[in-house]
């Protein structure tokens, strides 16, 4: 039975998978280095205007290396980002590293207090409806993430904000200038852009634990558990579920996933002040040493959280387990 | 027997399995409505787009303005009309080109395979690495904002899933004793391509065209709505809800419409490809 | 009757959903009875229910179907009239399934034991050392090897005979009245099924329990069954004793099941035995591997050292279990898979190894026809497009002289003509199986490679196939290289056969004397494995235990 090549143990796979991810890592950053460096055209020429003299424009130029060759210059600023040494931003001067570290904590804040809010949630939500498949509260369920899913991420912000804030009078509406001296002052601060993290990383973590758990429960294996005379919940804890950890751990790492695009809607929206909200402030600035660096972040958290997914599915196949 | 076979041919949409619930016939509806809008849209707005109409901005629901009035005093219905417009032109125009660029990469990477097929799809995966809104946000940024611009992004963004869609399906299909007999005989890989892989991916590959038309509009709607998408005096919904959040404490019409039109659109494409009949959406993964 | 059944089952009736929402019955209709002890088959094809009646003495139905009317009873209990929860109390203690597939009816996560005692836990039996101990008695009486510590290993850690054998144990830890076997051995190469239906008759035996045999093969149930029951669409055709149904059969559709056993020798297309034959296909020293060529030697060799030649109107037979590299060597031929050493040699020409290296010409002369008709038949072409294809590829036909000759093919395979605009799925198996062949004869070739396309066929499907091809080779003068695991296909068809075992030619010898002739151990092995219709042939048959040990993967 147990035919697979001798070199595909889960160790080498997943230095394999680690493998591919520096190498996409590598080649995001090229592109994020392409985008910004190469295709806005002469940066010297964008930062002193269209009134600058040439002469002037030549002097900028020579002094930021523009006339190194592309290559040389992305391999510079790729040594540079392993070094954390991160640039200078354009529009005020100071290092890139300087403006970004306490807002890239304020957005860790942010994304690990939704993480800890929606995995419980969603998993039983998930595990729920698969269990209880066709029946009413799987039907209300499913709706309830499609509809979700399938709205802008600030329309569930501005539907939260309607309900809590505007009827509601709970919350906040902003977190911006809210003092944080107390616990509940915090706690008000950060609910608004949680709640609409959390409803948005949810709906996908339901719906991908739903159906992977559906998956293992439509299996031969589960069957005959049946036919043993074993009972539906049975079935399902001693036989589906643990089958279905490695599907269900990849759909939570997968949707996580979701936090880095829904973060940068939710810190505009409420001006939270972490690391998207400050890229897009870049963005409409042009400020491009930021914005290459904002991006190289998203991505090392997009490429880690994927990755890690994948090292859990790798990790949680028995037949390489148990060899 | 004769007697069955016989129902079976006659070509009803039930007998062709293309018959849908009550569901996918609602979100059909829908999916076409918004799509005669955009067709149609300058010669059904009640008043021209750009004009203001009202005194009154933020006017509620009226006889004279079915969905009240924006920010500016124009009318509400006139701006979703043209709205749709963009919304739908662009997210369908990108969707046409991700979908279109990845099926035929992903079935030429399936067939021919080796090296080709090794290096494109470690390439699209790559790019898949990118996190969609951020990649538009950096091309933003980058070169500025524009029709072609957006469209181009959100096909560039779509892409490498539509490829790896296809690829896998065109992957399974490739293995099918019948490519191979027909690989026996002589054929030329064009002939396998068109011929013997692409009717047999059609059906899934409508269906992820369609789910993936749906995240086009969230994120180009997303763009629009940090003001980075359709730049004014044109507004997409996205944009149409960016102008007027002012209004959201004031539970005005204008944010809320525009908002009720990207749900109504989002939501009955996932309802249409969620009932399609499991012969067109089955997906041989 | 003296004793009152174990089982009976009155007018039982079962129906489905049809995916455009019709509903049919499955089972129409069905009664019989089981004594305490008593074996009884269900017989039947692909279809005929028997599987979906089986499953219902558990009071269990697939997703779709449903128990609409009826009773059965099964010792004292009306299972048909029993709550979900009463029926979990039944299974497993009174009742319990063996099912096909062991490899995936075990949990891959959990260890064999704990699977094996679950009986036993769920119901609260016995205390898990005993339930241990009476674990490793069945697997010593199924003569599973290291009985003591096979129970800690994976289910993916043996082989799939072995988990047959587990799967029995499984369900007999519960000393259940009557245990389902649903097409136990179908899944198994020959030598291995010997091995587990031994296993199950001596189990069986001792347990006194009573048994439901689900099976497509007469001659497998021959050996274990005391009653066999025919089914046919749901409905029992005919219902007696093994022996008489074997010898005295009443019902015409069990004697048609019965005649497509009988083999019939082939006998050699008489072209004159003075003649002097020109050969077709000549292979030497041939080599075949897959996975990457970096220094010309693949990763995966799968056959070695092959030689044969296959004369003008002749046919080669090649035989072997699953792994032996019966299907590669057919592949290579095709040029699918390019051999990387050896030569060929086609009608005296020689003959490049990969497609590429082969002109048209010489891709017309040679066809290859698979399996699986499901599989080979493009889904989305109507069966005029798939037959057409060939004549437009390598003749140029296009219009009416194509349609016409798509029509003359189709009557050459004895299908009408009006089914040229039809899809593949409107098709029966048999049907399909038909176009395969007329779309490699419209290559109008001289040798046609068989890969095993009458098994996935039922009996009687299968034996009008293989009339059809001698037929065939009777007006066209083909020859043909037939695949197969099975000795009474390849003896009905071949002049010659090949043995395979693990990638070489063990044996080449005249179909004619296979049985008698074979000298090497694992031809013999493999001749002596294949079940007779008689049911006194298992506990006659005699086979050295050590060629077992050596040849057989258990």
């Amino acid at each position: 039975m147990c035919t697979l090549p001798t070199s595909f143990t889960p160790y080498f796979l997943i230095a394999q998978r680690l493998g591919i991810a520096l190498i996409t890592l590598v080649i995001v950053s090229f592109a994020v280095f392409f985008a910004t460096e190469l295709l806005p055209g002469d940066v010297a020429q964008i930062l002193l205007g269209q009134a600058a003299t040439p002469e002037a424009v030549a002097g900028l130029r020579e002094a930021m290396g523009l006339n190194e060759p592309a290559i040389y210059r992305f391999l510079s600023w790729l040594a540079g980002l392993a070094s954390g040494d991160l640039g200078i931003s354009y529009v005020n001067n100071m290092p890139v590293t300087q403006l970004i570290g306490g807002r890239l904590i304020s957005s860790l804040k942010l994304a690990g207090v939704t993480t800890l809010f929606t995995v419980p949630i969603a998993l039983s939500l998930g595990i729920g409806a698969a269990m209880a498949r066709g029946s009413l509260f799987d039907r209300v369920v499913s709706v309830l993430t499609i509809s979700v899913i399938s709205v802008p991420e600030f329309m569930v912000a501005t539907l939260a904000v309607v309900i809590f804030a505007v009827w509601l009078g709970w919350l906040p509406a902003l977190s911006y200038g809210v003092e944080v001296d107390s616990w509940s002052a915090m706690l008000r601060g950060y609910a608004m852009p949680v709640i609409t993290l959390s409803f948005v990383v949810s709906a996908q973590m339901i719906r991908m634990t739903r159906a992977a758990v559906i998956e293992t429960i439509n299996t031969p294996y589960v069957e005959m558990a049946l036919l043993k005379g074993a009972s539906r919940s049975r079935m399902v804890l001693k036989h589906a579920l643990p089958n279905a950890l490695g599907p269900i751990a990849n759909a939570v790492a997968l949707s996580l996933s979701y936090l880095v695009g829904g973060v940068i809607i939710v810190e505009t929206i409420f001006n939270y002040p972490g690391i998207a909200k400050l890229m897009v402030d870049a963005v409409s600035t042009r400020d491009l040493p930021l914005i290459q660096s904002c991006a190289v972040i998203f991505c090392v958290s997009y490429l880690s959280l994927i990755t890690f997914a994948d090292v859990i599915a790798i990790l949680s196949n028995p037949r390489l387990r148990h060899r | 027997m004769t007697k069955r076979t016989l129902s079976r041919r006659l070509p009803t949409p039930r007998n062709l399995g293309y018959s849908f619930n009550w569901v996918g016939r609602i979100g059909l509806t829908l999916i076409l409505f918004w799509a005669i809008v955009a067709l149609i849209g300058p010669w059904i707005t009640p008043y021209p787009v750009g004009k203001v109409v009202d005194w009154d901005f933020f006017g509620p629901m009226s006889q004279k303005f079915w969905l009240g009035t924006d920010y500016l005093g124009r009318d509400v219905l006139s701006r979703v009309f043209m709205g749709a417009r963009y919304t739908v032109g662009l997210a369908l125009a990108g969707v046409t080109l991700a979908c279109t660029g990845g099926v035929i990469l992903g079935m030429i990477a399936a067939v021919v395979g080796g090296w080709f097929d090794t290096i494109l799809s470690r390439l699209l995966d790559a790019f898949n690495g990118i996190p969609s809104l951020l990649f538009g946000l950096v091309v933003v940024a980058a070169v500025g904002s524009s029709i072609p611009v957006l469209i181009l992004t959100l096909a560039a963004i779509y892409l490498p899933g539509a490829y790896r869609f296809a690829r896998a399906l065109a992957v399974n299909v490739n293995t099918m004793d019948f490519v191979t007999v027909a690989r026996a005989r002589g054929e030329t890989t064009l002939y396998l391509i068109l011929r013997e892989i692409f009717p047999n991916i059609l059906g899934p590959v409508l269906a992820d065209l369609g789910l993936r038309f749906v995240f086009i509009v969230l994120v180009l709607s997303g763009l629009s709505f940090l003001g980075l998408g359709v730049q004014p005096p044109n507004a997409d919904w996205g944009a149409l809800v960016r102008e007027n959040i002012e209004g959201l404490s004031l539970g005005a019409p204008a944010v809320i419409f525009p908002s009720i039109a990207i749900a109504s659109l989002t939501i009955s494409v996932n309802m249409f490809i969620d009932n399609l009949p499991t012969r067109i959406r089955d997906r041989s993964e | 009757m003296p004793q009152t059944p174990l089982v009976s089952v009155r007018d039982l009736t079962i129906g489905a959903k049809t995916d455009s929402g019709r509903k049919v019955h499955i089972i129409n209709g069905v009664s019989f009875d089981i004594a305490p002890g008593e074996i009884l088959a269900l017989i039947g094809e692909s279809g005929s229910g028997k599987t979906t009646i089986a499953l219902s003495l558990m009071g269990h139905a697939r997703t779709g179907c449903s128990i609409t009317g009826g009773q059965i009873r099964v010792g004292r209990h009306d299972v048909t009239a029993m709550s979900e929860r009463a029926r979990q109390v039944l299974r497993g203690t009174e009742v319990s399934y063996v099912p096909q597939s062991a490899a995936a009816a075990f949990n891959p996560s959990q260890r064999i034991i704990d699977q094996v005692i679950e009986i036993s836990t769920i119901h609260k039996l016995m205390s898990r050392a005993n339930a241990e101990k009476k674990a490793i008695e069945l697997f010593r009486a199924l003569a599973l090897p290291d009985p003591e510590t096979i129970g800690q290993r994976y289910p993916h850690q043996v082989s799939g005979g072995q988990l047959q054998r587990l799967s029995a144990a499984m369900a007999l830890i519960g000393d259940p009245q009557l245990v389902i076997f649903d097409e136990p051995t179908t899944a198994l190469d020959v030598t291995t099924q010997i091995e587990v239906l031994r296993a199950f008759k001596s189990v069986m035996q001792k347990s006194g329990a009573s048994g439901v045999y689900v099976s497509h093969d007469l001659a497998v149930v021959a050996q274990i069954a005391d009653r066999i029951i025919v089914l046919r669409s749901g409905e029992i055709q005919e219902e007696g004793p093994a022996q008489q149904i074997l010898d005295a059969p009443t019902h015409p559709y069990t004697k048609e099941l019965l005649a497509a056993f009988e083999p019939v020798p082939h006998e050699a297309v008489a072209a004159g035995e003075a003649k002097v034959r020109s050969s077709i296909l000549r292979v030497a020293d041939l080599h075949i591997g897959y996975g990457k060529e970096f220094g010309r030697e693949p990763a995966l060799k799968v056959v070695r050292k092959v030689n044969f030649k296959i004369e003008r109107g002749r046919n080669l037979g090649v035989i072997g279990e699953s792994g032996s590299g019966k299907s590669t060597l057919a592949r290579a031929i095709a040029g699918i898979v390019p051999a990387y050493r050896g030569t060929m040699e086609f009608d005296g020409k020689e003959f490049g190894m990969s497609l590429a290296n082969r002109s048209k010409e010489e891709l017309r002369r040679v066809q290859i026809v698979f399996q699986l008709a499901d599989t080979a038949l493009n889904p989305s072409h109507s069966i005029e497009a798939i037959i057409g294809r060939p004549l437009t590829f390598y003749r140029g036909l296009k219009g009416g002289q194509r349609e016409a000759r798509v029509i003359e093919l189709l009557d050459m395979v004895k299908l009408p003509a009006a089914l040229r605009h039809r899809l593949p799925s409107e098709l029966s198996g048999g049907q399909k199986q038909r176009v395969n062949l007329a779309r490699a004869l419209a290559a109008e070739p001289d040798l046609i490679l068989c890969d095993e396309i009458t098994s996935a066929l039922d009996t009687v499907v299968a034996a009008s196939i293989l009339d059809l091809l001698k037929e065939l080779q009777r007006e066209l003068n083909l020859s043909y290289m037939f695949i197969s695991h099975d000795l009474s296909t390849v003896e009905a068809i071949c002049d010659d056969v090949l043995v395979m075992y693990n990638g070489e030619v063990v044996e080449a010898l005249p179909a004619a004397d296979m049985s008698s002739k074979a000298t090497h151990p694992y031809s013999r092995l493999l001749i002596s494995s294949v079940p007779k219709l008689d049911t006194g042939w298992l506990s006659g048959l005699e086979q050295d235990p050590e060629l077992v040990a050596a040849f057989s993967k258990r």
